[in-house]
Formats: structure tokens, C-alpha cells, sequence
């Protein structure tokens, strides 16, 4: 059971003042799947990334991650363990080229501290070596993701399309087992949102990631999900394979509203 | 643009023999400079290299962590102060009483950056104006410093040789400042540099990215105190004597401005800012001595204030170019640098 166990949630509860933005909410995640979240606009999606990675303190439940609960532990603490993310709302560092928030990325696998950067003068020492080194894997998900026109640009000034993907590149170059993408095809065109799909999978196939995934998308998440979750006002309606999920009338009545509403508004 | 062949010629300092022959010109003239010019004016930049250390110093924390900090003047009157009491009461050689009080400033420095943990913005002005205020208040009054009337520097020797004019001063301060810039660079290109910028551009990004916050802003808080501090210990001796009110909060507000006249998040700026504004402050100094001008102010001056107000007028004009270059040019002297740099390489379009 552990060792098939990478990552759960259980009774995950997270209140603000009066309201509970989460409500008991728990899920299973099997390893090298991509498993989604979907539900309405305040549903509370986000707000369980946010608890998963130590932005927010839940209330009560526990996130299990590798057999250990990862609750209360600093969003740092937490990404060393192997949890990369990207944001709804673009969170990149913008005054940096692509390959400084890529090389970001690789923070935590670095080992130059202030003495060793402030010294390195020639290509034998630490710090250059240590660069060097991380430089090649960043190339890796250059290529991987096609970025080489971005490389060396601010990326304050890309597209909004290039910078979801840097963003996804800063998650990878990570090496996380778990990634947790927060609706990586939003503001992209339809052609954009098919080489993403190309993408996930691939990263998927290639490096063996398990993905937690957020997307409004809905013939994307059909497409990919081995699994979905549907929440609604924090609570979770229903869990299951992507036909079975389409078929749920809570979740018709979630997305469409109910039959009384629309008759009244006709 | 020759091809780069590995990933190291992309991070070198100097990726090019162009870029090798002005960095060894630029060492030359640096060596000349001091037998070229007049003792007053290697006073002056002795002055400037000193307020290049801070301002590279205080860009990493403002510029390039996104931090703020008034009390710069505090760290300096430690390095300051340390350096020459460890030196005239423990006798520690010169470059060993400058380091060990730079990592006291450093250490403060990492004290005052746990606040900064919670604070942002003008609170955290506010703390750190109050310790540098503080600072300036412990030391006028506790005697081991001299109390208000100051300390004397001791005298200066590194190894068999002995420092006691302007001109040989140069040679150290100079130094150091080169040193402490270059070294500034190599952070700011590597994987510390970059978590402080992380941290200025997106803060919640950098934390889930596995930036520790907590380590890197009171990091980003020693770095700068330090090297405040390495700038205070060479004024001692550039003064040759220090009391309290050399380091009032007024100069944390001095050291500041050049980082933002120069350009926040530039080390290039940084450099520029500190000499063009030390050069300012200290010609504004002398304004009555201008040709024509310095009798008008003198006695506008003695018209419409007393004649204590004159230096007044050095500081209005100080205020009135950082109000107009921050106005009509928000980068700083760095973005002058930077359109000038392009309008070169693109004329005559």
C-alpha cells in the first residue's frame, strides 16, 4: 500500500472567517498518473495547491506525500521534497531571462553559497563548475519545451503563451516527482493548448511524472485526466474515470445549473 | 559576435579579447590615476570609491532583493568604529580589523533582516531608519566610542608598508572597492544572486521553487551591512578622525539616493550613481567659491537667511537633480547609459 502511495489528501479543511473554502475533502493520487481537479470559479481548486505546497496552513486532514504528512512544513521544505508548481496567474520572475528563472529552478539541486559565487573568477572553480553543470539540464528542457528564441530575453516581455511554458520549464527543471499545474492552457489559442497536451503527456511518458492538474479546458482535461475530481463550493461532488465524471448529473448540475434556474431566466 | 563554444563562456566576466583589453586599460588607469592627479582630487575619489562600496552593497539589498533599507549609515559607523577600536585596543593588524568589523555589520545586518521577515514597504523603512538612528544615539554616548567627541584612526601600515597620505590610501581603497564590485557581479550572475532577484520579482514563486525567504532576506541584509561595513573601516581612515555625527541617518538617505540615481538592480549604476553624486556633494560643498554664482548665493544667502543657510543651497540643489533625474529618467543614470549605448550602436537611424 505505502509504497504504491505517493500522494493522498484526507479531509482536507481550510476555513477563511466564516467560510470554508475546502471542505473534507480527500483524494488518492497513483504514481504516473495525471490525475485532475475541476469545478466552477471559487470552487476551492487552487486553494488545495496553495495548502499542498505551504502557501496556506489547512485547518484540519492531512497531505500524505511519499508516506509523510507535509502539512504545516515551509513551501521550501516542501518543494525539496520533490513538489514543483506552476500558477494560475503567471508568477515568473519577470526582470530575469528565460534561462535565469529556468537555472531558478534548479536552486535546490545548486550548491554555490555567497563565498564560492563571489569568487569564482575561473572556469575550474566551484561556482562555474557548479553552473556549468546545471546549465546542460536547462538545455535539456529548453529543447524539451522549445524555448531557444526565448533563451536569453526578459521574460516580462513574452508572450503570454511562452511564458505558461517557462513556467512549466521552471516546475521540470525542479525534478519534481510531483508537479502541480494550476490551469496551465489558460489565455492560450487552440493551437497553443494542443502542443501543451503533446507536452504533459510527453513529460509524462518521459520523465515519469505523476501530474496534479487544475484546467477549465474540458475536452483538454477529457483528453488527459486518468482520473477526475469535481468540487463545488470546497466539497467534493464526485471522483471517477473522465466518461464516468461527464455522465454525473451533479456535475451537469454544478457547470449548467439547475433545470428550475434556467426556466425561470427563459 | 564569435560563437560561444560552452556554457562557461556565457557566464565569463570577460567572454572576449575586446572586453580584456579595456578591463586591462581600465586597471592601468586606475594605477596612473593617483600620480596624475592633485591630492584634493584623490581625497575626492577615495571619497567616491568608499560610497561605491555601499552603494553596490545597498543595490543588492534594494535593486536586486527588493528589500529597503534606511539605515545604511548604522552598518557603516559599526565598520567604522569596530575597525578602529580593534585596532588601537586588540591590535589587530589593519585588513584583519576590517573584515572582523565587516561581519559584525554583517551580523547586525542579519538582525535587522528578521524583522524585514514580516515587514515590507514603508514599515520596514521605518525599522531601519530607527536602527540606524539608534546606532548613531549608542555610540555618542558610551564612552569605549568616544562619546561625542569621536575617535582618532590609528595609524595605518599593511605589512612593511606604511599608509599615511591620500595618495597611498588610494591604492587600498581602491583595491577593495575593485574587488568588492567584482565579487558583487559573481553573486548576482550565480544561484544566490538569483534567489535574492527571485525573491524581489515574485516572492511566492521563489519560496515553492525551494528559496528559503527566511535565510535569503537576512542573507541579502548581511551582504549589504557587510559591505557597509567594509566601506565605514576605510573611511576612519580616509577622515582620519569619526565622531557620531559623521554617520547621522541624513547619509542613510545620501546612500540611497546614489543607488537610485545610479540605477536599482544595476551594479554598473550603482558605480556611476556614487561617483557623479559624491562628486556633486562635495563640489556643492564649496559653492560660494563658483566664479560670479558663489557671490550670488552668498548673498542671497545673507539677504534672505543667515549666512548658516548657505549650505542649505547645496542641499536644495542635491534635492532638486535627484527630483529631476528620477523624474525624467526612472532607471537611473544606468538607463542614460544604456539609450546612450543604443543610440551609438544604431546610428544614424
Amino acid at each position: 500500500m505505502t509504497n504504491n502511495n505517493l500522494f493522498s489528501v484526507d479531509q482536507l479543511t481550510i476555513k477563511f472567517g466564516g467560510l470554508t473554502a475546502v471542505d473534507r475533502v480527500s483524494f488518492r493520487v497513483e504514481p504516473g498518473s495525471i490525475f485532475s481537479i475541476i469545478g466552477p470559479n471559487g470552487a476551492g481548486k487552487t486553494t488545495i495547491f496553495n495548502c499542498i505546497n505551504g502557501l496556506y496552513k489547512p485547518d484540519a486532514g492531512s497531505i500524505i506525500f511519499k508516506g509523510e504528512d507535509i502539512v504545516g512544513q515551509k513551501p521550501h521544505r516542501i518543494a525539496r521534497k520533490g513538489i514543483a508548481r506552476t500558477f494560475q496567474n503567471i508568477e515568473l520572475f519577470s526582470r530575469m531571462t528565460t534561462m535565469e528563472n529556468l537555472m531558478l529552478g534548479r536552486h535546490i539541486h545548486m550548491k554555490t553559497n555567497v563565498w564560492t559565487g563571489a569568487t569564482f573568477f575561473r572556469r575550474g572553480s566551484k561556482a562555474a563548475q557548479d553552473e556549468i553543470k546545471h546549465r546542460e539540464r536547462v538545455e535539456k528542457i529548453i529543447d524539451l519545451l522549445d524555448l531557444q528564441s526565448a533563451r536569453n530575453q526578459f521574460v516580462g516581455g513574452l508572450p503570454y503563451g511562452t511564458q505558461k511554458l517557462i513556467e512549466l520549464g521552471r516546475a521540470l527543471a525542479l525534478e519534481p516527482e510531483l508537479l502541480l499545474l494550476d490551469e496551465p492552457s489558460a489565455g492560450m489559442n487552440s493551437e497553443e493548448k494542443q502542443d501543451l497536451v503533446f507536452w504533459i503527456k510527453d513529460i509524462q511518458d518521459e520523465l515519469g511524472l505523476t501530474i496534479l492538474l487544475i484546467e477549465h479546458d474540458m475536452k483538454m482535461v477529457m483528453d488527459i485526466s486518468d482520473l477526475i475530481l469535481v468540487i463545488n463550493f470546497g466539497k467534493p461532488i464526485t471522483e471517477g474515470k473522465p466518461e464516468e465524471v461527464q455522465r454525473h448529473p451533479e456535475v451537469l448540475k454544478a457547470y449548467l445549473g439547475e433545470d428550475e434556474v434556467i426556466d425561470q431566466s427563459a | 559576435m564569435d560563437m560561444k563554444r560552452d556554457y562557461y563562456e556565457d557566464i565569463q566576466l570577460l567572454n572576449s579579447k575586446i572586453l580584456w583589453f579595456w578591463f586591462i586599460m581600465l586597471i592601468a588607469s586606475l594605477a596612473t590615476l593617483p600620480f596624475l592627479l592633485p591630492n584634493y582630487h584623490i581625497y575626492m575619489v577615495n571619497y567616491m570609491a568608499i560610497n561605491v562600496i555601499v552603494t553596490v552593497g545597498l543595490n543588492i539589498l534594494v535593486g536586486y532583493t527588493g528589500q529597503i533599507s534606511l539605515g545604511h549609515a548604522g552598518f557603516f559607523a559599526i565598520g567604522a568604529y569596530g575597525t578602529v577600536l580593534l585596532m588601537t585596543n586588540l591590535h589587530f593588524p589593519f585588513l584583519l580589523a576590517l573584515v572582523c568589523s565587516a561581519l559584525i555589520a554583517a551580523f547586525f545586518g542579519f538582525i535587522l533582516g528578521l524583522p524585514a521577515l514580516r515587514l515590507e514597504g514603508p514599515y520596514l523603512a521605518i525599522a531601519t531608519l530607527g536602527f540606524g538612528m539608534a546606532i548613531t544615539q549608542v555610540i555618542g554616548r558610551w564612552q569605549v566610542f568616544g562619546g561625542r567627541m569621536g575617535l582618532e584612526a590609528p595609524d595605518l601600515s599593511l605589512g612593511p608598508f606604511v599608509i599615511d597620505t591620500d595618495r597611498q590610501l588610494y591604492f587600498v581603497i581602491v583595491t577593495i572597492a575593485f574587488l568588492l564590485i567584482l565579487a558583487a557581479r559573481n553573486m548576482m550572475k550565480t544561484r544566490v544572486g538569483r534567489a535574492f532577484i527571485a525573491i524581489r520579482d515574485s516572492d511566492i514563486a521563489a519560496e515553492t521553487m525551494g528559496v528559503n525567504l527566511t535565510l535569503y532576506k537576512t542573507l541579502a541584509f548581511a551582504v549589504s551591512a557587510f559591505y557597509a561595513g567594509v566601506a565605514g573601516g576605510l573611511m576612519a581612515f580616509l577622515l582620519g578622525f569619526i565622531n557620531p555625527s559623521s554617520f547621522n541617518f541624513i547619509l542613510s538617505i545620501y546612500f540611497l539616493a546614489f543607488v537610485i540615481v545610479g540605477g536599482l538592480g544595476s551594479i554598473f549604476g550603482s558605480i556611476m550613481g556614487a561617483v557623479v553624486m559624491t562628486w556633486l556633494l562635495l563640489t556643492l560643498d564649496k559653492v560660494q567659491e563658483l566664479p560670479y554664482l558663489g557671490a550670488v548665493l552668498v548673498s542671497f544667502s545673507e539677504r534672505w537667511m543667515n549666512l548658516a543657510g548657505l549650505p542649505n543651497i547645496a542641499s536644495i540643489i542635491f534635492g532638486l537633480i535627484i527630483i529631476l533625474l528620477v523624474v525624467f529618467e526612472p532607471l537611473g543614470l544606468y538607463g542614460f547609459w544604456i539609450r546612450t549605448k543604443i543610440y551609438w550602436k544604431t546610428w544614424p537611424f
